[in-house]
C-alpha cells in the first residue's frame, strides 16, 4: 500500500510538471542530487513529503512518516549488523579467524553460531522460553516484554501524536516524571477507597503530564519559542524538581536517607491482570485503549483533522480557519497526558514507588519508538512491543551467552540510523523498484549506456 | 560575432514510470532564431527543457548540436556546450552584488586563487552596454526590480557564452511594460546570433516575438505554427479543442453594496505600510478586479480581510458587520469564500487527500462532523459530487492533493470555496499556473457566482484576466490604490497605472503617445470613479 501511494506521489514532480514549473523541478532534482553530483533518490524530496514549506522540518517529516517497509528492513538490517558485532567479540570466532584461510567454514560457522545463539537467547528472554516449567513460565518472558512495552507505547504515542501536528516532542522524559510525581503523591499520601484511589492516581498522573506538555505548547504558541528547546529544558526542570522533592519530608520515605518515596497504597496500584505470577498490570490494557483512542482522534475526529492539517501545512490550516495556536497547546497537552500514562504505569504498575529513576530512559526511547512506528498509532504500538522485547530479552541474553546488554542499545541505535536513511536501506536490500523505472537515472550506468547507444545509433 | 549554433532534439522520450512526459519530441532550433515552445502547464515543456539542460537523461532520443550528438550529465555540461537557462524564479543570491552573482560558479581567479571580480565586472559592462541592459555590476541584487534581476540572469548565461538561451516562462513575473522590454531584449539577442528557446503559454507574447512555434500537448508535438497564425488557432492547438478565449458574460447587474472597505491599512513587522489607506466598495452581483504587479500589497489586502494580518487599521464591513479583528473562522462563517493566491502553500494540504482538502474549512460543520466525530462517508460523498461538478481530474477522491496538476489543485480549492452559500467571494490569482482549458471553466464559475448576487473580488497580476473578468478595475501600487477604472479601460492605461501613474495622467500619457484620444468618455468615468481615492 505505501509503495503504491509513493508511486502516485512521485509522478507530478518528476513527470507531469503539471504543477511544477521547470525551475521547481530543476530545484527538486538539484536538491536531490546535490546539484547533479549524485544520483537522484527514488522519489524527489518534495514528493516524499508532500508540498510542505520549510527545509529541516520537511526532512524530519519524511523520516517520521516514511514507508513502513523501510521500518521493517531497518530492523532486519540492524539485527544483522548487531549479529556481526556479537560475533566479533566471540572467542570462538577470533580463534577460528586465526586459521581463516585454512578453513574458512570454521570461521563462518562460528560467526553464525555466535550471532544466532545470542538472538535465540534474546527471543527466549522476551517471548517464549521452552525451558520453562509449564506453560505459564514458558510465557513469562512475553509477559515481561508487555510490561516493559507499556510505558514505551504510551510515551511513544505522545511523541507520535505531537509529531503528526508538526511538533517534535522531546519532552516525554519530563512529562513522565511530572506525571510520576503527581500520581505517586496521590498514591501514597491520600487514603481513598478501592477503585476511586486508583482512578484518581491515573487522572492526576495524566493531568500532571498534560500540564507539563501543555505548558510547552502554551509558551510556543504565545512566544514562538521552539518546542525542542523548551521540552529539553523542561526535562531538566522536571528531573531536578523530582530530586529535590525526594529529599523533602513530603516525598521521602520516613526513616530513609535515600531519595525514595513511600510505597504506594495497595488501593492505588494497577492490578496485575494475569495473576500475581506476572508483573503485567492494567497499564497495558490502558495502553491498548490509548492506542485506539489516538487512532480515533487522528483519523476520525475534527480535533485530529486539525492536528494533521496543522502538522502538514500550518499556513493552509490557518487560512482555512483552524486556530494553530490552540492546536499547538492542545496537542502538547494530549501528548503530555499520554506520556503521563507512562509515568503512572511506572509508579502505579511496575515500580510502586517514586525514585529519581522513575522515567528511566523511556521518554527518549519513546522518540525512537514513534520514529520506528512512523508516527502512526498502531505502528507505535508495534514498535513499543519490539523495544519492550529487546529490553526484556537483553538480560536473558547476557545471562545465557555473555553477550553484553549494550548490544541491544547498539541495535536500537542502528535501527534509528537506518530509518533516517531510507535510500541506504533500500540500496542494501537492492529494493529500489521505483528507481529502475521512474527516476531520472542521470549519470547512472544504465543511463549513460542508453545515451551511448543512442549516440552510436545516431552516428551509424 | 558569436559562433551560431544549431540545436536539435531528436525523438526525445522521457518516461517516468508509466507516465510518458515526453513522447518522441522533435524540435530543431535554427541558429539565431526565437523558437517558442507553446503548451499548457503539464504539457511536458519543462521536462523537455530539463532534458536539454542536462537535468534529466532522456529515456530515448538524442540531443544534437551542430548535427553532432551530445550527451549532458548535468547543467555544467549543457553550459559548456553553449546552452544557458533562465529559470522562471531566479537563481540569484539576493545579498550578493550583480558581479558576485554572475561570477558565482564560474569565478575567475588571480594568481594565488584570489577572486578576480574586476574581470566579471568588465564582462557585465560589455554585455550591458551592448544590449542596453543598464545593469550596474556593483548593485545588490535584492535592491533591483524584478525585470532587472531577470537581465542579470540573462547576463549570467551570456557571460558563460550561451549560444542558445532557454527562457522558461520569463514574463510571469513582469509588468506589461517590463514584458515589452524583455521582448525587445530577445529580439536584440537574436540579431546578435543567440538562439532563444522561449517557453510560454501566453499567446500574445508568443505571437509578438517568435520565429517558429512548436506546440506541445500531453508530451507530444502536435504541430508547428507560424507566428502569424490566429490566436484562437494557437489556443485550440494547445488545448486540443476549440477554446473560447473571450468570456461571454452578461453585463453586471449590481445590486446593493454589501461589502465596504474603508481606510484599510496594514502595517508590516518592519513598520512599513504594505496596504496604505485603501477604500473601496463592492456591490452584490459585481466583480471588482484588483490589478497590480505582484508584491504591491495584494497579498496583505486579502489577508487583512480574512483576519490573517495582525496589525491592521480601518474598517472592513460585510452586510454591515465589521470583519476586522475577527478570527479567520468567524470571517469564513460570515460567508466569505476565499481562494488564496498560492494554493500549494495556503490553499491545500498536499499530503491530505482530495476529499479531505475539499472540506478543509468545513470539516467541523454538519454534515461532516457531529460534535468532534467526523464522518468519513459524508466527506467522501461530498468529494465525489464536487469532483464531478468541477471536473477535477484525480485518480480517486483519496489521492493526495499534492499529486494533482496545478489546474486540478486549483479546481479543488475553488470547488471547496464555492460549495457553500457565500456573502462575499475573494479569489487571489484564481488561474495562476492553470491550463487554458481550466481557465475558461474557472472564469465561468466566477461569473456564475457573481450572477447569483455575490460580491466578487478578484486579485490578479495577469492583465488579461483582470480585463476579462472585471466589472470595475482597481489598481494597486505600493500599497496604495492608484484608482478605480471601468472595465473597458485600455491595456496601456492599466499598465501605466500599475507603475503608479494616476488614471488621469495615464490616460493622458497614453493619448499623447498614440496621438489620438480614443475613449474620452472612458477616461472621464475613470477619473470620476477613481477621484475619491486620489
Amino acid at each position: 500500500m505505501p509503495e503504491k501511494h509513493k508511486h502516485v506521489a512521485d509522478k507530478p514532480d518528476n513527470a507531469q510538471n503539471a504543477n511544477a514549473p521547470a525551475e521547481e523541478t530543476a530545484a527538486v532534482v538539484s536538491v536531490d542530487t546535490a546539484g547533479g553530483a549524485m544520483e537522484p533518490s527514488a522519489v524527489p524530496a518534495t514528493a516524499q513529503s508532500g508540498q510542505l514549506p520549510g527545509g529541516p522540518d520537511t526532512l524530519m517529516r519524511k523520516i517520521f512518516t516514511g514507508s513502513g517497509m523501510v521500518s521493517v528492513l531497518a530492523v532486519l538490517l540492524a539485527l544483522i549488523i548487531g549479529g556481526l558485532l556479537i560475533a566479533s567479540t566471540d572467542e570462538r570466532v577470533s580463534t577460528t579467524a586465526g586459521y581463516l584461510f585454512a578453513r574458512p567454514t570454521d570461521f563462518l560457522g562460528a560467526v553464525w553460531n555466535a550471532a544466532t545463539r545470542s538472538y535465540i537467547a534474546l527471543f527466549q528472554g522476551s517471548v517464549f522460553n521452552p525451558r520453562g516449567n509449564g506453560l505459564a513460565l514458558q510465557f513469562a518472558p512475553l509477559m515481561e516484554t508487555l510490561t516493559i512495552a507499556t510505558p514505551l507505547i504510551t510515551a511513544g504515542l505522545g511523541v507520535a501524536l505531537a509529531f503528526r501536528a508538526g511538533l517534535f516532542n522531546i519532552g516525554g522524559q519530563g512529562q513522565i516524571i511530572m506525571a510520576g510525581i503527581v500520581a505517586a503523591w496521590v498514591g501514597f499520601a491520600l487514603d481513598l477507597p478501592v477503585g476511586l484511589h486508583l482512578l484518581l492516581v491515573l487522572v492526576a498522573g495524566i493531568i500532571g503530564g498534560a500540564v507539563w506538555g501543555g505548558l510547552v505548547g502554551l509558551i510556543k504558541a504565545r512566544t514562538g519559542a521552539h518546542e525542542v528547546i523548551l521540552t529539553i529544558m523542561f526535562n531538566y526542570i522536571a528531573l531536578y524538581f523530582l530530586r529535590y522533592l525526594l529529599n523533602t519530608p513530603a516525598f521521602q520515605r520516613p526513616g530513609e536517607s535515600n531519595p525514595i518515596s513511600p510505597i504506594l497504597d495497595p488501593t492505588a496500584v494497577y492490578p496485575q491482570i494475569l495473576g500475581t505470577q506476572y508483573r503485567l498490570h492494567l497499564g497495558f490494557v490502558l495502553a491498548i485503549a490509548a492506542t485506539v483512542l489516538v487512532w480515533w482522534l487522528l483519523n476520525r475526529s475534527t480535533v485530529g483533522f486539525e492536528f494533521r492539517a496543522v502538522g502538514a501545512n500550518p499556513k493552509a490550516a490557518q487560512t482555512a480557519g483552524i486556530n494553530v495556536s490552540r492546536s499547538t497547546i492542545l496537542v502538547m497537552a494530549l501528548a503530555g497526558g499520554l506520556a503521563g500514562m507512562a509515568g503512572v504505569a511506572q509508579v502505579a504498575g511496575t515500580e510502586k514507588v517514586l525514585t529519581d529513576g522513575v522515567a528511566a530512559t523511556y521518554g527518549f526511547d519513546a522518540i525512537t519508538v514513534a520514529l520506528l512506528g512512523r508516527s502512526t498509532p498502531w505502528g507505535t504500538f508495534a514498535a513499543g512491543l519490539l523495544f519492550g522485547a529487546f529490553r526484556a530479552g537483553a538480560v536473558q541474553m547476557q545471562i545465557q551467552t555473555g553477550t553484553p546488554i549494550d548490544i541491544v542499545l547498539v541495535v536500537q541505535s542502528l535501527i534509528v540510523l537506518f530509518i533516517a536513511a531510507p535510500p541506504l536501506v533500500r540500496a542494501v536490500f537492492g529494493l529500489n523498484p521505483r528507481k529502475k523505472k521512474s527516476t531520472p537515472k542521470k549519470g547512472s550506468k544504465t543511463g549513460s549506456r542508453e545515451t551511448a547507444q543512442a549516440a552510436a545509433g545516431g552516428a551509424a | 560575432m558569436v559562433r551560431v549554433l544549431k540545436l536539435e532534439l531528436r525523438g526525445i522520450t522521457k518516461r517516468f514510470g508509466s507516465l510518458l512526459a515526453n513522447d518522441h519530441i522533435d524540435v530543431v532550433v535554427e541558429p539565431g532564431q526565437i523558437h517558442c515552445l507553446l503548451g499548457e502547464n503539464g504539457a511536458g515543456k519543462s521536462t523537455l527543457m530539463n532534458v536539454l539542460y542536462g537535468l534529466y537523461d532522456p529515456t530515448e532520443g538524442q540531443i544534437l548540436i551542430d548535427d553532432a550528438p551530445v550527451s549532458f550529465r548535468g547543467p555544467g555540461d549543457a553550459m559548456a556546450a553553449g546552452i544557458g537557462m533562465v529559470h522562471q524564479h531566479f537563481m540569484l543570491v539576493p545579498v550578493f552584488t550583480v558581479a558576485e552573482n554572475v561570477a558565482l560558479g564560474a569565478e575567475s581567479t588571480k594568481a594565488g586563487g584570489f577572486l578576480n571580480l574586476e574581470d566579471t565586472r568588465r564582462k557585465i559592462r560589455e554585455i550591458s552596454d551592448k544590449y542596453g541592459f543598464d545593469v550596474d555590476p556593483d548593485a545588490l541584487v535584492e535592491d533591483l526590480p524584478v525585470g532587472v534581476q531577470q537581465r542579470v540572469e540573462i547576463i549570467k548565461a551570456l557571460v558563460r557564452n550561451a549560444k542558445v538561451l532557454i527562457l522558461d516562462e520569463p514574463t510571469a513575473v513582469l509588468t506589461p511594460q517590463e514584458t515589452d522590454e524583455l521582448l525587445d531584449i530577445m529580439r536584440q539577442l537574436k540579431s546578435n546570433g543567440t538562439s532563444i528557446v522561449f517557453i510560454s503559454h501566453k499567446l500574445r507574447e508568443v505571437k509578438a516575438v517568435s520565429d517558429t512555434i512548436t506546440v506541445i500537448r500531453r508530451g507530444k508535438v502536435v504541430g508547428t505554427a507560424d507566428p502569424s497564425a490566429a490566436t484562437t488557432e494557437l489556443a485550440s492547438m494547445m488545448v486540443g479543442r476549440a477554446v473560447n478565449l473571450t468570456l461571454d458574460k452578461a453585463p453586471a447587474q449590481p445590486q446593493e453594496t454589501t461589502f465596504q472597505v474603508r481606510d484599510l491599512t496594514v502595517i508590516a513587522p518592519n513598520g512599513t505600510h504594505t496596504v496604505d489607506g485603501i477604500s473601496f466598495d463592492i456591490a452584490r452581483g459585481e466583480i471588482l478586479a484588483i490589478a497590480g504587479v505582484q508584491g504591491n500589497g495584494q497579498t496583505e489586502l486579502t489577508e487583512a480581510i480574512l483576519g490573517l494580518q495582525d496589525r491592521v487599521a480601518g474598517s472592513v464591513t460585510l452586510d454591515g458587520k465589521e470583519l476586522l479583528g475577527r478570527s479567520v473562522k468567524e470571517v469564513l462563517h460570515a460567508g466569505v469564500g476565499f481562494v488564496p493566491e498560492d494554493r500549494k502553500v495556503d490553499g491545500l494540504v498536499g499530503t491530505f487527500s482530495v476529499a479531505e482538502n475539499l472540506v478543509l474549512d468545513l470539516y467541523d460543520k454538519a454534515p461532516f462532523a457531529k460534535g468532534i466525530s467526523m464522518s468519513p462517508a459524508k466527506v467522501l460523498e461530498n468529494a465525489n459530487s464536487r469532483i464531478k461538478e468541477f471536473d477535477v481530474r484525480t485518480p480517486a477522491a483519496g489521492a493526495a492533493a499534492g499529486t494533482l496538476s496545478g489546474g486540478n489543485q486549483q479546481k479543488v480549492v475553488m470547488a471547496r470555496e464555492l460549495s457553500r452559500p457565500l456573502r462575499l467571494f475573494i479569489a487571489s490569482q484564481p488561474t495562476r499556473g492553470v491550463d487554458v482549458g481550466s481557465i475558461e471553466f474557472l472564469h465561468r464559475r466566477i461569473v456564475a457566482e457573481r450572477d447569483q448576487g455575490t460580491p466578487v473580488m478578484i486579485i490578479s497580476t495577469e492583465l488579461d484576466e483582470v480585463m476579462e473578468l472585471a466589472d470595475r478595475i482597481a489598481v494597486l501600487y505600493k500599497g496604495k490604490l492608484v484608482g478605480i477604472v471601468p472595465a473597458g479601460t485600455g491595456r496601456d492605461v492599466l499598465g501605466l497605472m500599475m507603475a503608479g501613474i494616476s488614471p488621469e495622467d495615464a490616460a493622458h500619457a497614453d493619448n499623447t503617445r498614440t496621438g489620438a484620444a480614443p475613449s474620452g468618455s472612458a477616461t472621464s468615468t475613470a477619473t470620476a470613479e477613481g477621484g475619491d481615492h486620489a
